[in-house]
């Protein structure tokens, strides 16, 4: 194994996952406010009424596919019974549509986000920067989808699926990604690079998916002794039977 | 019985004259920065108009506030949680920059910049957004004053719905104005919409606010919104919405918007209603039931029962005292001429005005009638120039009745109040046609045309021993006691030592000093001063110039001698 190799399937992934998360954590604990979707539906409607969902649920799609593949091992599809070519076709079917779905939907975005003048002005370098990543991300994994439906394709699940996994058991068996195609190793890269980005960008957002609404009550009441103003509670102002701080 | 208490507002329309002072003063306040140019926690709109945004009001379209599903529930009228949480990445319902207007600023730099030239250089209209030269072609208030009538007024909402022949009636044109803040609901369907949970009701106070911490730009907010009072600001990405001004209202200053009103229509004070029954009240199923429905769930702050209720609840003496004497209370539940806004919409307001009546007596006059006596108003009131079917439709879901009702009470007030004042002996009867004793009528005349800044606002302090906690003490002084040495004076080292004052703290000791004082304005040497105003420009008598020193002398060219030139 070369020292590329070990940099790539190895270092980088433990770097992008210790950005990622350790990212995310700064992000939230100094960052709140900049914490959100930045919607920008105020200054243009139509062309959002379509590329906006077509990409995100394209990319839900896309994204409960990549759990299956690379979370689910062979072994598991064997032992219930899913033939290679029945998981394969779906794979590739699904996988296919929701890739098309969520390209077509970034190519209205990125249109939208060009030609419409309040849009684009409110583009800024830190959003150009992530599409760059985003775009060669969806677009190779895409490609990977489509070439998979080749007859003579190579797959995935004896090589990129056992590293994804190895890397989470803290056994990383870069030697799995060597031998794997070369559109897998470069969307690999560009989603770790995407990844090691992603606590910086407005695409935090994906973290408050707002699951909680199906529980919480429709009003919500609170005090406003919880926290008031902008500074914390004086020492020694603390009410009775308060939290300490 | 869970009581609340709840701060809330009246607005006398009859006072109001279009001024937007309120819209401005609140917009310098709050919403003067990058992101909410668009934005107007407070403005005025002329009705019959469209609104601001445009059409805000038809809720076929725009799909705000709440409605009675199939089954008898309250729902909100984007449907289910499951299908909102499904429409969020593109949030359809939601009224785009256009529908209120593309902010704007001049490009005045041309004027100082451009080369000699034969013409005037033109300070172009720039956009905001894309600081693109534009074209200005809506605003806030574009149609204010009728502008464009008909044809931009035929498209508001509530002017669509009542009959054709009072629409014909545009050639008698009516308008009147209606101020508008955030309602601060009981049942808020913003707060509802929230996918985050970040828009909450203050226990203390029920003012509706956004955690701006909590809120992901999700934007259904402004969908559920039915009066389209919670704002997106573009450039944080957050909802924004008008938050009461608490800051003030904490340490019991009125909000921008009332302290401003040079009309002086605005009450505020609070009202404590029973928690347990807002749902059963917004689900009655008439929407003509809603008013009353509101009102039974605002509770009567004299009850025993309730005043206990109210102490088991942690509300504290002197906030029961303030609902007691609260002007809102009197105007809503006493006096019974308040109005809540929209109650259809079934969030449960608690921004009410009390309808305008004013052209009615000098449309009177002018038929040659008297147009105060009691007998000609009360006929009247059905053939004023704004019709009731309009009024009802913003006010009371259609019920005219109920505003005819209120209409009768305020002309009773002119007639029964006019004998009053020109010596002859009251007439009971006028205020028995109405339903309320001459006693009655003289409290509300008060509370309506007399009552000064202590009674319009009775607005509860946060308590001292929360001193530190409060968002404008928050410095937390220890020696910000009174005439202590941070009360303005000398800290304990030297002048301006320690925090300084909060700037609403200072405004509010200098109001109180304007309004209590003797006069105007009381320098020390005020008895030696010239009044310029009464000066002839002749001359120039003692005092009118400081003392020059005793060595200067008087020359030939003093003032005292100079004559004025013609």
């Amino acid at each position: 194994m070369s020292a590329l190799e070990i940099l790539l399937w190895v270092v980088l992934p433990y770097v992008s996952l210790a950005i990622f998360i350790g990212g995310h954590i700064w992000r939230y604990k100094y960052d709140k406010f900049g914490w959100t979707t930045r919607s920008s539906q105020l200054y243009e409607r139509k062309l959002l009424r379509w590329g906006s969902p077509l990409f995100h649920f394209g990319i839900l799609a896309a994204l409960i596919g990549h759990v299956a593949g690379l979370g689910i091992p062979k072994s598991w599809t064997d032992a219930v019974g899913i033939s290679e070519a029945m998981y394969h076709a779906m794979a590739v079917g699904i996988g296919a549509i929701a890739g098309f779905c969520t390209l077509a939907g970034l190519a209205i975005l990125i249109y939208r986000r060009r030609t419409v003048g309040p849009v684009f002005s409110a583009t800024t370098k830190n959003d150009k920067f992530m599409y760059v990543f985003l775009t060669v991300t969806i677009l190779t994994g895409l490609t990977n989808t489509v070439l998979g439906a080749l007859p003579d394709h190579v797959g995935y699940r004896e090589t990129v699926s056992p590293w994804f996994r190895s890397i989470f058991y803290f056994n990383p068996q870069a030697e799995l990604m060597a031998d794997a195609a070369l559109g897998f190793k470069v969307h690999a890269v560009s989603a770790l690079l995407l990844f090691a980005i992603w606590p910086f960008t407005r695409l935090v957002h994906v973290f408050s998916a707002p699951l909680g609404y199906f529980t919480r009550p429709y009003i919500v009441y609170r005090s406003r002794d919880q926290h008031l103003g902008n500074r914390a509670t004086p020492r020694g102002w603390d009410r009775v039977g308060g939290p300490r701080s | 019985m869970r009581v609340m208490a709840q701060m809330g507002m009246v607005m006398n329309l009859d006072k109001c004259i279009g001024c937007h002072t309120c819209s401005v003063t609140c917009k310098q306040a709050w919403t003067n920065r990058s992101g909410v140019e668009y934005v107007w926690f407070n403005n005025v709109e002329t009705r019959p108009g469209q609104g601001y945004p445009r059409t805000y009001e038809d809720q076929e379209k725009w799909k705000g506030g709440w409605q009675v599903g199939r089954n008898g529930k309250l729902q909100l009228r984007t449907g289910s949680r499951l299908k909102r949480l499904l429409q969020i990445f593109s949030s359809p319902k939601m009224p785009s920059i256009q529908e209120y207007y593309e902010p704007w600023t001049y490009d005045y730099e041309t004027l100082t910049n451009a080369p000699l030239q034969e013409h005037t250089p033109v300070a172009q209209p720039r956009s905001l957004l894309t600081n693109e030269p534009m074209n200005i072609e809506w605003s806030a208030n574009w149609d204010d004053n009728l502008g464009g009538a008909p044809e931009l007024t035929q498209q508001d909402p509530v002017l669509q719905k009542i009959s054709a022949e009072i629409k014909e009636k545009f050639e008698q044109t009516y308008m009147f104005y209606l101020p508008r803040i955030c309602e601060h609901c009981i049942n808020p369907s913003c707060a509802a919409s929230c996918p985050s949970g970040a828009i909450y009701k203050r226990e203390e106070d029920g003012i509706v606010l956004v955690d701006q911490d909590r809120c992901r730009g999700w934007r259904q907010c402004v969908t559920g919104c039915p009066y389209k009072k919670v704002y997106f600001n573009h450039r944080t990405g957050k909802a924004e919405k008008c938050t009461f001004c608490f800051p003030r209202v904490e340490v019991g200053i009125p909000t921008v918007c009332s302290e401003t009103c040079v009309g002086r229509l605005r009450y505020i004070g609070i009202v404590l209603y029973d928690a347990d029954r807002v749902l059963e009240a917004a689900s009655t199923p008439d929407d003509q039931d809603l008013y009353m429905a509101q009102r039974s769930i605002i509770l009567d702050p004299h009850d025993p029962q309730v005043i206990r209720a109210a102490e088991q609840a942690g509300i504290s003496r002197d906030w029961i005292e303030s609902a007691q004497r609260s002007p809102i209370y009197s105007l809503i539940t006493r006096f019974e001429v308040a109005l809540p806004l929209h109650p259809e919409y079934r969030t449960m307001p608690m921004v009410w005005y009390i309808p305008p009546l004013s052209p009615v007596v000098d449309a009177l006059t002018d038929t040659g009638h008297d147009g105060e006596d009691a007998g000609n108003i009360f006929g009247a009131i059905e053939s004023l120039r704004i019709p009731v079917e309009y009024l009802a439709e913003l006010f009371a879901a259609g019920d005219t009745n109920l505003v005819t009702g209120v209409l009768k009470k305020l002309g009773a007030m002119r007639a029964y109040m006019r004998d009053l004042n020109l010596g002859r002996p009251a007439d009971e009867s006028i205020a028995t046609a109405v339903g309320m004793t001459g006693q009655d009528i003289q409290d509300m005349h008060r509370l309506l045309a007399i009552a000064k800044y202590d009674e319009r606002y009775v607005i509860p302090q946060i308590h001292a021993e929360q001193g530190p906690r409060q968002e404008e003490f928050d410095s937390g002084c220890s020696l910000d006691y009174d005439d202590g040495p941070g009360m303005g004076g000398w800290g304990p080292f030297g002048e301006a030592s320690g925090g300084t004052t909060p700037i609403a703290v200072e405004n509010f000791h200098m109001l109180a000093a304007r309004q209590t004082a003797d006069t105007m304005a009381a320098p020390g040497d005020k008895a030696q001063r010239v009044n310029l105003l009464n000066w002839d420009g002749k001359g120039a008598p003692e005092g009118l110039f400081p003392d020059r020193a005793e060595d200067d002398g008087v020359g030939s060219d003093s003032p005292a001698v100079t004559e004025p030139k013609p």
